[in-house]
């Protein structure tokens, strides 16, 4: 590759005086030490998924080797034991999210199940037809379908907040949509497409003024910053561990202990009653009431490793150290010619969607893919938002605990390489 | 990058730039939509039919060099074909690029590829089999009458 002169950004500010470097995380993160395609991958997915770091993987094959067995039915060691695990692993997020009782933590598969479980359970007890649900117009589609479903099934109206040209919640247009008809208000706290972060305190006041109950879909702000949800008084908040660092297949529904306590279960099954009788079935009690079946246990006991490294670093510190690396993103794609970047949201974290003039972001992923480069290209399953920006697909970078300043060289290093290929 | 280059061959890249056939065909007798769904590629064909053959041929669309390329050579090789010249030749087109033959494909001769061998390097690319095909998942949508909206998931 010849005449490859890659603009150097002005470097970021050396992390001098912070409590840990990216570069030295990445030791405990074992697929990040796999060449892909020949090359140091360089992954910038993690909206997607998280890697997992290696105390997540030990813990996993510690608890089939050690620890497994059923939880809530034995009486046997075994199960003693994974119960202890598993249950730790409830309190771990308590605290993490700062809820006031582990009654109010119910694990589901992920954030769409915790979503599903609120959309149908909530519905079927507080809604009638003609109530409205306010969504907003950077919604990830596990944060429309759900809802219009019930609309469909109750007879109820969604409506949908639109964005500023900044890619923020257009906050009168919120306003003015907002009625004592509005009975949830279900949004975003981070987008996974703009990285807006949006301001869920003001919206839970303004929603409480009307009687509103809030929905925060927390899948991209959990892993990026400090989230307590009595400060946020949201009701409901859902997010996923896989996201978070933590294993596939398990997610996170807080929600205020009086409403879960008048809300129906979800689904009915083991573990969630209190008594079975052909005539009478009563229910368990919180949590369990919404946990019925066997859980994802494996998997939810490893999930309090990811905690106790998120806990570690210190969110507060993960957000300063990864607002820096986003900064320094933004100026460098900025100086790419042709590359274009969707929103410019005052707060921000987490992700940055931008396309390369010319360029289609499927190809443009599969040139940064022979890089070892890993991004996504599409539609970020947000295609309202898509519309909205008036494109079919874009490319998006998005970063976790372990990227560098130079992983973000290589991306622009790659975005030039794309170029010349493509006779740009 | 040679990997690169086996996939995107400047044939395929001109084709991209320059995509033949781009246009609509006011005199059409039959029109199908079709969609990609994981990266958001449309395309719109117009086939204007007569006497079990393909008279004329278009399309309309947006999508990523592949999809637009394939799309491209696909007009120019099946104009003038027969409906099932151009199905034989989908079902060829479809071993080159994903290296399986289609379950219920005919066993006769395979017709030539011409032009559109250009798109061997795509077999290499799995998840690009798709931009590859949509086109002509589209052509066998319309050749077949089909109504609704073709889609590759
Ligand atoms: C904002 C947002 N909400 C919801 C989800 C769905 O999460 P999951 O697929 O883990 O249920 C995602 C993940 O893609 C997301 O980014």
């Amino acid at each position: 590759m010849s005449r490859l002169s890659v603009p150097r950004p002005r470097l970021a500010e050396p992390n001098a005086g912070s409590k840990w470097q990216a570069e030295a995380l990445r030791d405990e993160f074992p697929i990040l030490q796999r060449p892909i395609r020949g090359k140091g991958l360089v992954y910038l997915d993690n909206a997607a998924t998280t890697q997992k770091p290696r105390a997540v993987i030990e813990a996993l094959r510690r608890f089939y080797e050690e620890l497994n067995a059923n939880v809530h039915r034995g009486i046997h060691y075994l199960s003693e034991q994974a119960t202890q695990a598993f249950e730790q692993t409830r309190s771990a997020v308590q605290r993490f999210i700062g809820a006031r009782s582990t009654r109010e933590i119910i694990f589901t598969r992920g954030t769409t199940e915790s979503i599903n479980l609120v959309a149908w359970s909530f519905s079927r007890r507080f809604l009638q037809p003609g109530d409205e649900i306010l969504i907003t117009h950077m919604e990830h589609h596990s944060n429309i379908v759900p809802w219009q479903m019930v609309c469909e099934e109750r007879g109820v109206v969604l409506r949908t907040v639109p964005l500023t040209s900044e890619g923020e919640l257009n906050w009168s247009a919120f306003e003015r949509l907002l009625s004592s008809k509005t009975k949830v208000v279900s949004v975003a706290h981070v987008s996974n497409v703009l990285g807006t972060v949006n301001p869920v305190r003001e919206i839970v006041r303004a929603a409480h003024a009307v009687g509103a109950k809030v929905l925060v879909d927390g899948a991209q702000a959990v892993p990026h910053l400090p989230v307590d949800v009595q400060e946020l008084d949201c009701d409901f908040y859902a997010f996923s561990a896989h996201k978070m660092y933590g294993p596939t297949g398990v997610g996170v529904l807080y929600g205020k202990e009086e409403l879960l306590e008048a809300m129906p279960p979800y689904q009915g099954g083991g573990d969630m009653i209190a008594s079975v009788s052909f005539e009478r079935t009563t229910y368990n009690t919180l949590p369990y009431k919404f946990e019925a079946g066997t859980p994802n246990i494996a998997d939810i006991v490893a999930f309090r490793a990811a905690i106790d490294f998120l806990n570690r670093l210190d969110m507060m510190e993960v957000y300063t150290q990864e607002e820096k690396l986003t900064k320094y993103a933004l100026t460098a794609l900025h100086e790419v010619p042709g590359v274009v970047i969707y929103g410019r949201p005052a707060h921000r974290c987490g992700a940055i969607a931008f396309n390369l003039d010319g360029i289609h972001p499927h190809d443009l992923g599969t040139v940064l893919d022979q890089e070892g480069i890993a991004i996504r290209t599409g539609h970020h399953c947000a295609q309202p938002l898509m519309d909205w920006l008036g494109v079919a697909a874009t490319a998006r970078a998005s970063f976790g605990v372990y990227n560098t300043v130079e992983d973000v060289d290589r991306l622009v290093a790659g975005l030039y390489r794309a170029r010349e290929f493509f006779h740009l | 990058m040679s990997d690169l280059r086996d996939l995107y061959q400047e044939m395929i890249l001109d084709h991209q730039r320059h995509p033949r056939n781009f246009c609509v065909l006011p005199d059409a007798t039959r029109q199908q939509e079709g969609y990609n769904l994981l990266c958001g590629d449309r395309i719109t064909l117009y086939l204007k039919l007569r006497d079990n053959r393909i008279e004329n041929i278009s399309f309309q669309g947006s999508g990523c060099a592949i999809s637009t390329a394939s799309a491209s050579v696909m007009t120019e090789s099946v104009k003038g074909k027969t409906i099932e010249e151009a199905l034989a030749l989908f079902e060829a087109f479809h071993e080159l690029v994903t290296g399986q033959v289609s379950p219920g494909a005919g066993r006769g001769p395979r017709p030539s590829l011409g032009k559109l061998a250009v798109f061997s390097g795509v077999r290499e690319f799995p998840v690009r089999v798709k931009c590859a095909t949509l086109a002509w998942h589209t052509l066998r949508a319309a050749l077949e009458g089909r109504q609704e909206t073709v889609s590759t998931e």
